[in-house]
């Protein structure tokens, strides 16, 4: 297995190369289900699901290290098997996401806000450099200030600067408990009462409104978990339609999702409603907020700005780019860092930012 | 340029006060934390506003002149040694807290502000900020944000990169620039990832916002701080997280009659799928050190003790501290205490925050190293520094955050014998190397600075530390923020080689290969 590893390396290490020699652009790609989430694609395809398999697993270090073509079912299923998961649910859409792929798109799932982002969990990673150069930033420990944090750079990268070929991520034990509770309030209602209830210490583990619910899901310690559900109140869920709603939320299944065009809000968690026909999806106790076929003459991204957050158009066609624009200076600095890590722009050109 | 032109330059925009020249003023910026490293620095300068700081990057940026910042001076890696023709700018005076939401749970800072301000400030609301270095009562959160700072309850509250929303700051060029915020995951890189822990090589912050927790009535305030060394940029405002404070919290100490089966110990807690608030490991040298002036009470004949704690609610807590108890039982501690009292558990905790000091009346000096280790190798690593104490005939005794497998060996030696020192700084080398033997790093917290520069040419190749400087090169071309720091040239990490072979031919021949 080791040697078959090294190989598909060696020839992924050959055809990058190759690739920086003849100023061949390349489409870095896992298993694809995240083909509609970037500005554009371009480039030949370069399959990296082959490069798979867990390198490293040791429970008791909560942390696991595996290749970027390890399909994330298998990841998941590894850690159940000692009571443990991914804290930061990343999203699947459709057919099963590589481990890659998970850390270049850099998603996170309705835990964001209370256990973590992504990046928040990424230790270390490997790179293939655009030179075939392979590099190792951070590493399988906790605490790691060892040069710049280039390993939690790459995480949201989506490729640009070069493939990410090993990831190792902390892992936490599942909660002792967990319960999921539903109450009829209004959306303004349901984020001032997320935030409150954060505020106070309750272990919530999500925080969602959709169609006058909201949704609060608590997670940890049975007794914490128990007088949380006392103090909250509402409906209490069982736990196979618990389940059934977070992972529906988690990966963008809910009917909203069948709409032509999508907006992706991220704001200040305590945001107030916004002046958006329509409407949102609630995640984040708050702070990400989807909103579905907005009148024609919405300006998302102005409405987004003015609360302290910016817009993603998710699905659909946007006036100016996929993503939120960007700063001058950021911009610039974007470019710097990409002329620098990829000089002839191999690595998946355009995806993250026009032109780059 | 010469430092008078320097000075002269700076004050026709800036204050008498705002600029030091004389060489008495400029003295006490000569070090910081790690005082073996000093170099008096060209000009000192104390901004008092945001506009004024970025001035003096104009200015320095025209000029061609380095520019160091600086915090509080509390870092332990010479993060912020000053350069001899250059201008050190302390954030000193940038010290407002400029906002609390406590109902959005976050603060913005400006990024002089010391750590435990924060928390003393939040604590109206109940809420907290939740990394505690050692050093919280003086280190900035500036500071803080230039080194990823950790402390004792990073294993369940995450380190200053978990804690940070966003930063603003300046680039060396003067030009205004904010990294993520209140809303999270914005678009484009995560460059705010890469600027925490930067050593100030990247950029000056001059604002930070961080999340505040909840905290409960009985929770001290233990030390807190991000790690860029202040390499990328100088911060000029962070926004951090505030949490709320645990309503309760409890500490089991237990001793164990050899270091190994106290890191099995470790494991086992983790294994069992327990996150404490803190996991923490003394050795028997460091408690012998410290019990004699903090009468902390602990077990003297132990051969290492953990200090564990559980937070939470009344109910929560006692659940845990049953678990802890039980998993520790069966992983052969010889006693095992909780502790009935508050009074009790801050006792307990004095001692472990009293080791520094206490090594400081052991020795006339003492260096602390950082490397975090894989938890599983713990063991190795204590008897591998009990074999190079024999070695280099110096003793070192070993604190430990075991939770996040981050060490701190205090190596103790006497700075007026050079050779003591010199021994001291192989000793600390080598356990670094041992570290990244094991799959660990050279710093888990206290970061590069000047003092880790040999140890980066051994965790990182060539082709990396150029990926390094390419990273440093896209914030800062002309090469002028906090120089010469973090990032090894290729010549030193050359010379660095020759002399470790000439020392001996392989490092740790004594060891097992794995």
């Amino acid at each position: 297995m080791a040697a078959t590893a090294d190989a598909v390396l060696a020839e992924l290490r050959e055809r990058v190369s190759a690739a920086h020699r003849t100023r061949q652009a390349l489409r870095l790609k896992g298993s694809g289900t995240k083909d509609f989430y970037g500005e554009s694609l371009a480039g030949e395809v370069l399959e990296l699901r082959a490069h798979q398999g867990i390198v490293d697993y040791e429970p008791s270090e909560l942390v696991i290290t595996a290749r970027c073509g390890t399909p994330l079912s298998q990841i998941e299923a590894a850690l159940a098997a000692h009571g443990q998961f991914l804290a930061f649910e990343p999203p699947a859409f459709g057919a099963d996401p590589s481990l890659g792929g998970v850390i270049a798109a850099g998603l996170s799932g309705p835990r964001r806000v209370y256990a973590g982002a992504a990046r928040d969990f990424v230790l270390g990673a490997r790179l293939l450099t655009a030179n075939g150069e392979l590099l190792r930033f951070g590493g399988q420990v906790m605490k790691n200030v060892a040069g710049f944090d280039v390993s939690r750079l790459l995480c949201g990268s989506l490729g640009i600067l070069g493939v990410i070929t090993e990831v190792s991520l902390k892992v936490l034990p599942r909660p002792r408990a967990e319960q999921t509770v539903r109450l009829e309030l209004t959306a303004a209602a349901a984020v001032e009462s997320f935030n409150r209830w954060s505020a106070l210490g309750l272990p919530i583990s999500g925080g969602a409104w959709w169609q006058g619910s909201a949704w609060v899901r608590l997670s940890g310690a049975p007794p914490a978990v128990r007088s949380a559900r006392e103090g909250i109140g509402g409906e209490a869920i069982d736990a196979a339609s618990a389940q059934a709603w977070w992972d529906a939320l988690r990966h963008c299944q809910l009917p909203l999702f069948d709409s032509r065009l999508i907006w992706r809000l991220s704001l200040p968690g305590a945001a107030p409603p916004l002046s958006l026909p329509g409407e949102p999806l609630i995640d984040w106790g708050g702070a990400l907020r989807w909103y579905a076929d907005p009148a024609a003459d919405a300006d998302v991204r102005a409405v987004a700005s003015a609360a302290g957050g910016t817009a993603l158009c998710w699905r659909g066609a946007a006036p100016a780019g996929r993503f939120h624009p960007l700063p001058p200076v950021l911009a610039r600095l974007h470019r710097r860092l990409k002329e620098r890590f990829d000089p002839h722009g191999i690595f998946n050109p355009g995806r993250l930012l026009a032109g780059l | 340029m010469a430092e008078a032109d320097i000075a002269a330059a700076l004050r026709t925009f800036l204050p008498e006060d705002c600029v030091l020249s004389r060489e008495e003023e400029r003295r006490p910026y000569e070090c910081d934390g790690l005082t073996v490293f000093r170099q008096l620095p060209g000009v000192v300068v104390l901004p008092r506003t945001e506009q004024q700081l970025q001035q003096v990057l104009l200015t320095c940026s025209r000029l061609k002149v380095p520019v160091v910042a600086r915090g509080a001076g509390t870092g332990l890696s010479g993060g912020s040694t000053p350069h001899a023709q250059g201008v050190l700018l302390s954030c000193a005076r940038l010290n407002r807290i400029l906002e609390i939401d406590a109902h959005e749970r976050i603060a913005r800072l400006e990024p002089g502000v010391p750590n435990l301000r924060v928390s003393e400030a939040a604590a109206v609301h109940g809420l907290y900020y939740a990394p505690d270095p050692s050093s919280q009562v003086a280190c900035s959160i500036g500071g803080n944000v230039a080194e990823n700072s950790g402390g004792v309850h990073c294993l369940k509250y995450g380190l200053t990169v978990h804690n940070v929303l966003g930063v603003r700051g300046y680039t060396m060029e003067g030009e205004p620039l904010e990294l993520g915020g209140r809303a999270p995951d914005g678009p484009g890189l995560d460059l705010l990832a890469l600027a925490i822990g930067s050593e100030g090589l990247l950029m000056i912050v001059t604002e930070v916002t961080v999340r505040l927790i909840p905290r409960g009535p009985g929770l001290d305030l233990l030390a807190l701080a991000i790690g860029s060394e202040g390499l990328l940029m100088i911060v000029t405002e962070v926004t951090v997280r505030l949490i709320p404070r645990p309503p309760c919290a409890q500490l089991v100490m237990a001793s164990f009659a050899d270091v190994h089966s106290a890191g099995t110990a470790v494991a086992a807690v983790i294994a069992g799928g327990i996150i404490p608030a803190a996991l923490e490991m003394m050795d028997r040298k460091a408690t012998a050190a410290v019990e004699p002036f903090a009468h902390a009470g602990y077990d003297l004949s132990a051969a290492a003790i953990l200090l564990i704690e559980a937070d939470g609610t009344p109910e929560e807590v006692a659940d845990q501290v049953r678990e802890i108890e039980q998993v520790l039982r069966s992983a052969g501690a010889s006693t095992l205490r909780v502790s009935g009292s508050e009074a009790e558990r801050l006792r307990w905790w004095s001692g472990r925050k009293n080791a520094f000091p206490a090594a400081g009346r052991l020795s006339p000096d003492y260096y602390c190293m950082d490397g975090t280790i894989p938890r599983r190798h713990v063991g190795e690593v204590l008897q591998a520094i009990e074999r190079m104490e024999a070695r280099y005939a110096l003793h070192c005794m070993n604190v430990f955050h075991a939770g996040d497998g981050n060490l701190h060996p205090v190596i103790l030696f006497d700075a007026n014998d050079h050779d003591s020192w010199e021994r001291a700084e192989r000793f600390g080398a080598e356990i670094l190397e041992l570290c990244v033997q094991l799959g660990g790093t050279i710093t888990g917290e206290h970061g590069v600075g000047v003092e880790k520069l040999n140890s980066m040419c051994v965790q990182f190749s060539p082709a990396e530390r150029a990926a390094f400087a390419a990273v440093k090169e896209a914030f800062d071309p002309a090469g002028l923020l906090n120089p010469g720091k973090l990032i090894p040239t290729l010549a030193r990490c050359a010379e660095y080689g020759r002399m470790r072979v000439h020392h001996g031919a392989l490092p740790h021949a004594d060891l097992p290969r794995f």
